[in-house]
């Protein structure tokens, strides 16, 4: 119980704000569809059934153009397209700190901005992607790699479900070795073919 | 062995929620700091109304570096251990993250003010230099400018009393 209590002051916690107001509220949203803009709308209010076709068309429309969109603003990207798809490719293996499951690329948090920001600055300097990488993790650890690296303590964390299947092999192994060889057929006894012949 | 490979998988059974059950107490949302024993990250921010702060200054007395801003609803909640911190003569030091000056002031004029020193970042860099994920933080610096404890979250005044001081009082010691 003590454990819990002392998270509580936790919500309590503050980040900073975006520019515009309701930004909070997007960036908790794991999901922008590109496909779900206010005139998608316009097949909910469509109640009569001469129009549900069309109905449906606009609903495989928006579902088929609903993609997660990127968060990187025009304004954060760099000159060459090159180093552009570096930063890319570098911010969509680095958490969001403050959201914790998104990609600083997929983040709309300004914390995410500030490291995206940071990301292609070292990339302009030069750096080369493990450096930046390393750059990242200096700061706040391993945690803001999606992909932890294999190392004593991620180890059970790569190799545990390798170890669960092996042991479950081993497991099925054993139980099939130990089962009785009843698929040997016995001889039928006497009583047995009497029996049979009585039947058929 | 028939018995022992009928307990086996109740034991790992048993295991498995003993494991998962005590992640259920850890806070996920709180990271261990990167700067645990490692010098402070380099820094020289502009003061409000004030001197300049910077990194090559801590040295020489241990002290609390906290981060905050006039923005964050649990600052003011925290203000009052820091003004008592800072009136039991340890010296707290405060860098506002991406504030306005205008704001932070606003603030120190409501709240008081217990800080030694303050430094202003704006672009946030320097946060992120030093791991920061939200206000308030706040890092104990020992006499040669080494981070050696953060403090996630406001700082209450049992804790104050229970982890940090005894803490301060023995990096003090140190020689």
């Amino acid at each position: 119980m003590r454990a819990w209590m002392s998270i509580l002051p936790l919500w309590g916690r503050c980040r900073p704000q975006g520019g515009g107001g309701g930004g909070a509220l997007r960036s908790e949203s794991p999901l922008r569809p590109l496909g779900t803009s206010p005139r998608g709308g316009g097949f909910l209010a469509s109640h009569g059934s001469a129009r549900k076709g069309n109905g449906v068309a606009w609903l495989l429309l928006t579902l088929i153009l609903a993609a997660p969109a990127a968060a990187v603003m025009p304004d954060e990207m760099l000159p060459d397209p090159a180093q552009e798809q570096r930063a890319r490719t570098i911010s969509k293996d680095l958490r969001c700190v403050v959201c914790q499951n998104q990609s600083i690329d997929d983040s709309d948090a300004p914390l995410a901005r500030d490291l995206r920001l940071l990301v292609r600055e070292q990339i302009a300097k030069g750096k080369s992607d493990a450096e930046v990488r390393d750059y990242v993790v200096a700061r706040y650890g391993n945690f803001v790699l999606l992909k932890p690296p294999v190392e004593g303590d991620t180890l059970l964390l790569w190799a545990g479900p390798f170890a669960v299947l092996i042991l479950g092999g081993v497991g099925v192994a054993l139980w099939q070795r130990r089962r009785p060889a009843a698929t040997t057929d016995a001889p039928l006894s006497d009583a047995e073919r009497a029996e049979l012949d009585r039947l058929s | 062995m028939k018995r022992l490979l009928f307990i086996l998988p109740i034991i790992a059974f048993v295991g498995l929620a003993g494991f998962l059950g005590y992640g259920l107490t850890q806070d996920p949302k709180e990271l261990p700091s990167q700067l645990i024993d490692r010098p402070l990250p380099e820094f020289a921010l502009p003061g409000i109304d004030g001197p300049d702060l910077a990194s090559a200054s801590f040295r020489g007395e241990p002290r609390l570096l906290n981060v905050w801003a006039s923005w964050c609803a649990a600052c003011p909640q925290e203000h009052p251990v820091l003004e008592r911190i800072a009136q039991e003569g340890f010296p707290v030091y405060g860098i506002a993250w991406k504030d306005k000056p205008d704001d932070s002031r606003a603030f120190l004029a409501r709240f008081g003010n217990p800080y030694s020193g303050l430094g202003m970042d704006q672009s946030g860099r320097t946060a992120i230099d030093l791991g920061v994920t939200g206000a308030p933080e706040t890092f104990v610096v020992d006499k040669k400018g080494r981070v050696r404890f953060k403090i996630v979250g406001p700082i209450s005044p049992e804790q104050w009393e229970g982890e940090i001081k005894p803490l301060m009082q023995q990096l003090r010691a140190e020689a």
